[in-house]
């Protein structure tokens, strides 16, 4: 239990200036990501949660390599990736793939499965033929329950459900250690949605992947993954195992994203918790707890400080001061 | 959220689908068919014309100088020297054509690579690029083209580089704009992550997707290259004779405009029918491919 996680950021931030100054001149920054630590321990699902706007795609991208951090540290496998060579870099890509939300614009409308699933194999493993590329792309296919043939079709032929499945097989192709998935069905039917988590749930455990988990939906989370981490304006305000979140939430923020879950059985017989307005802008947060200015349980002290994430439990961190409160859990589903 | 994604995939199920959609919008565009009947007619008669007549081009028929069209074996009468003006028409429409297809091919060549280098790497490369562009655009074409070919010996194969050099900014403009929205979809992010090359990226993730307003800009530049070819060589500064042009023609039929006005109109008409043809089958081509346009 002891392992290195396989992804570890400390205090990851990722700012974007408002207007790009000329001659770099400080002006205004969006503080998107602010400030993030946290660790995805091996084979493991970490399911990330927030509002829009919380920063949760910026967190993924920049953990993918696909943003350069404004500060602090992201390391996979324990290499530091600001300090990886190209060599390293280049391998370490292979491990980390990534599934898009969007089921239309992540396949190139022009390119047949074939190319498609076959683009990976080609840079990552240029040692492949093309015979060989495109079996791996059938078996692939096959994998995430489409039929083999089908890889000579184009984007177009398929549903949303069936393309996020040739997302999958794509970032799968290349056998990573790691992936990231944002929002993946938050574009698809319910129906669908089912469907596609169950195969991320097997193919997760088959091939004993880590994963980032995006979702803004807590049903979703409960489903699929092992930890959660609640983001609000661009830093964890919590961090528990999936079961310890939901039973036993220790922030408010927290708290009202629970009572605010559609639960099917209880429609109607708790309290749900109303929060007052929108999440604040990113480019200037309160002072001190940046929930201070919706939460129920705000008082003076809350102004002062940035609530640091706690240690409260072993796997249970939070933010807050205040530990005199008896929040409550998620309704049982 | 779910209705967006059924409409979207409603307006997307298919490349035979919109194929066949973008054929019929393209059949049901009268203009661009007429267009496309015309230009074929045309190039018919510039390729096989001059075998079917009885005169080559440059034969000389000192007693039958200005007779007007349609007299004896004369479809299009003669020139001051007496030779066949329908000859000669046709050998310049070979020249014309070609020029302007050259020019077409080259500089959309040109203003691809441009607009593709210079949407794709954004910041630096393509704002230098796209300033590039628009200083050229700032100079009213003509201008540009007459100043060059006044330092450059005219003939056939200069006049096609300049008339491409001078208008491949059209093109640059619309696939870079074309390029700036799509490299910002997953499926680009998609290849990054795949550890694509910056070439593979532009080569064949983008350009595939902007094959259309491509081919539209390319039919387009086709009639302009006609045109500006014809305002050169008419100037006297483009393809000079004996090699006949349809612009070198009306050149030559301005001393005799009140005594042999065929000299002009005919040539004049198939400057016209050409570049009209071409701009009618882009227009066409435009309209097919959009989607929009299916609305009723
Ligand atoms: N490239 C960028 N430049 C400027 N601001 C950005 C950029 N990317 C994100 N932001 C801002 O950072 C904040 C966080 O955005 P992000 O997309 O990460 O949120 P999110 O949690 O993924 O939201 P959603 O659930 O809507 O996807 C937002 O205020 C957004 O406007
Ligand atoms: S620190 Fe104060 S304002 Fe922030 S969540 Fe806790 S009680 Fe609410
Ligand atoms: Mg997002």
């Amino acid at each position: 239990m002891n392992e290195l996680p396989l992804i570890q950021t400390a205090d990851l931030k990722q700012h974007f200036p408002l207007h790009k100054g000329l001659f770099g001149g400080q002006g205004p920054v969006i503080r998107a990501v602010d400030g993030v630590s946290i660790d995805i321990p091996r084979r493991s699902v970490l399911g990330l949660v927030g509002e829009s706007g919380s920063g949760k795609s910026t967190l993924g991208r920049a953990i993918m390599g696909l943003s350069r951090p404004t500060a602090g540290t992201m390391t996979f496998d324990g290499i530091d990736m600001a300090r990886a060579s190209s060599s390293e870099l280049k391998s370490l890509r292979r491990r980390m793939q990534m599934v898009f939300q969007d089921p239309f614009s992540s396949l190139n409308p022009r390119m047949s499965i074939a190319e498609t699933l076959s683009v990976p194999l080609r840079f990552h493993n240029p040692g492949l033929s093309r015979s060989r590329r495109k079996d791996r792309a059938a078996e692939m296919l096959e994998r995430v329950g489409l039929p083999g043939q089908y890889i000579s079709r184009f984007p177009h032929e398929f549903s949303g459900g069936q393309r996020q499945r040739i997302g999958i097989a794509r970032a799968l192709i290349v056998q990573p250690d790691f992936i990231m998935a944002d929002e993946v069905v938050s574009a698809l039917d319910v129906s669908v949605q089912a469907q596609v988590l169950n195969l991320f749930g097997r193919l997760q455990r088959d091939l004993e992947l880590t994963m980032l988990f995006i979702t803004h939906d807590l049903a979703v989370v409960g489903h699929i993954s092992d930890f959660v981490a609640v983001m609000y304006l661009g830093r964890v305000v919590e961090f528990a195992s999936t079961r310890e979140l939901f039973s036993n939430p220790r922030h408010p923020y927290t708290e009202a994203l629970l009572s605010a879950a559609p639960s099917p059985k209880s429609a109607n017989r708790r309290k749900r918790i109303v929060l007052k307005g929108d999440i604040p802008s990113p480019l200037n947060p309160p002072s001190g707890c940046q929930f201070r200015t919706r939460c129920p349980y705000a008082v003076e002290d809350c102004s002062h400080e940035v609530p640091k994430l706690r240690e409260l439990s072993p796997e249970h961190k939070a933010a807050c001061i205040r530990d005199d409160l008896s929040l409550a859990p998620a309704t049982q589903q | 959220m779910t209705a967006a994604v059924e409409q979207r995939a409603a307006s997307s199920t298919g490349s035979d689908w919109l194929k066949s959609r973008t054929v019929k919008r393209f059949i049901r565009h009268r203009l661009a068919i007429t267009g496309v009947i015309m230009i074929s007619l045309i190039t018919f008669m510039c390729v096989v014309g001059p075998w079917l007549l009885p005169y080559n081009m440059l034969e000389i028929h000192i007693r039958d100088r200005f007779t007007p069209p349609l007299t004896g074996d004369y479809l299009f009468g003669t020139d001051e020297m007496g030779r066949d003006l329908a000859a000669r028409l046709f050998m310049a429409g070979r020249i014309s054509l070609m020029v302007g297809v050259a020019a077409m091919l080259l500089s959309t060549l040109i203003g691809t690579v441009i607009g593709l280098v210079a949407g794709y790497f954004g910041k630096v490369t393509g704002t230098l690029l796209m300033r590039l562009t628009d200083s050229f655009l700032c100079f009213p074409q003509v201008f540009l083209l007459l100043t060059l070919a006044a330092f450059l010996q005219p003939n056939a194969f200069m006049i096609t580089l300049i008339i491409a050099a001078t208008s491949w900014m059209e093109v640059a403009r619309i696939v870079s704009a074309e390029i700036r929205s799509l490299r910002e979809r997953d499926f680009v992010t998609a290849a990054k992550i795949s550890g694509a090359s910056h070439t593979w990226i532009m080569f064949r993730e983008l350009l595939p997707n902007t094959v259309g307003p491509i081919i539209v800009a390319a039919t387009l530049t086709v009639a302009k290259a006609i045109l500006l070819e014809a305002y050169v060589s008419f100037l006297g500064y483009g393809i000079q004779p004996p090699l006949p042009s349809w612009g070198n023609m009306l050149n030559n039929a301005q001393q005799f405009l009140d005594t042999a006005p065929w000299l002009a109109i005919v040539p004049g008409v198939a400057i016209t029918a050409a570049v009209t043809s071409f701009n009618f089958i882009g227009d066409g081509l435009r309209d097919a491919l959009d989607a929009r346009s299916d609305m009723p």
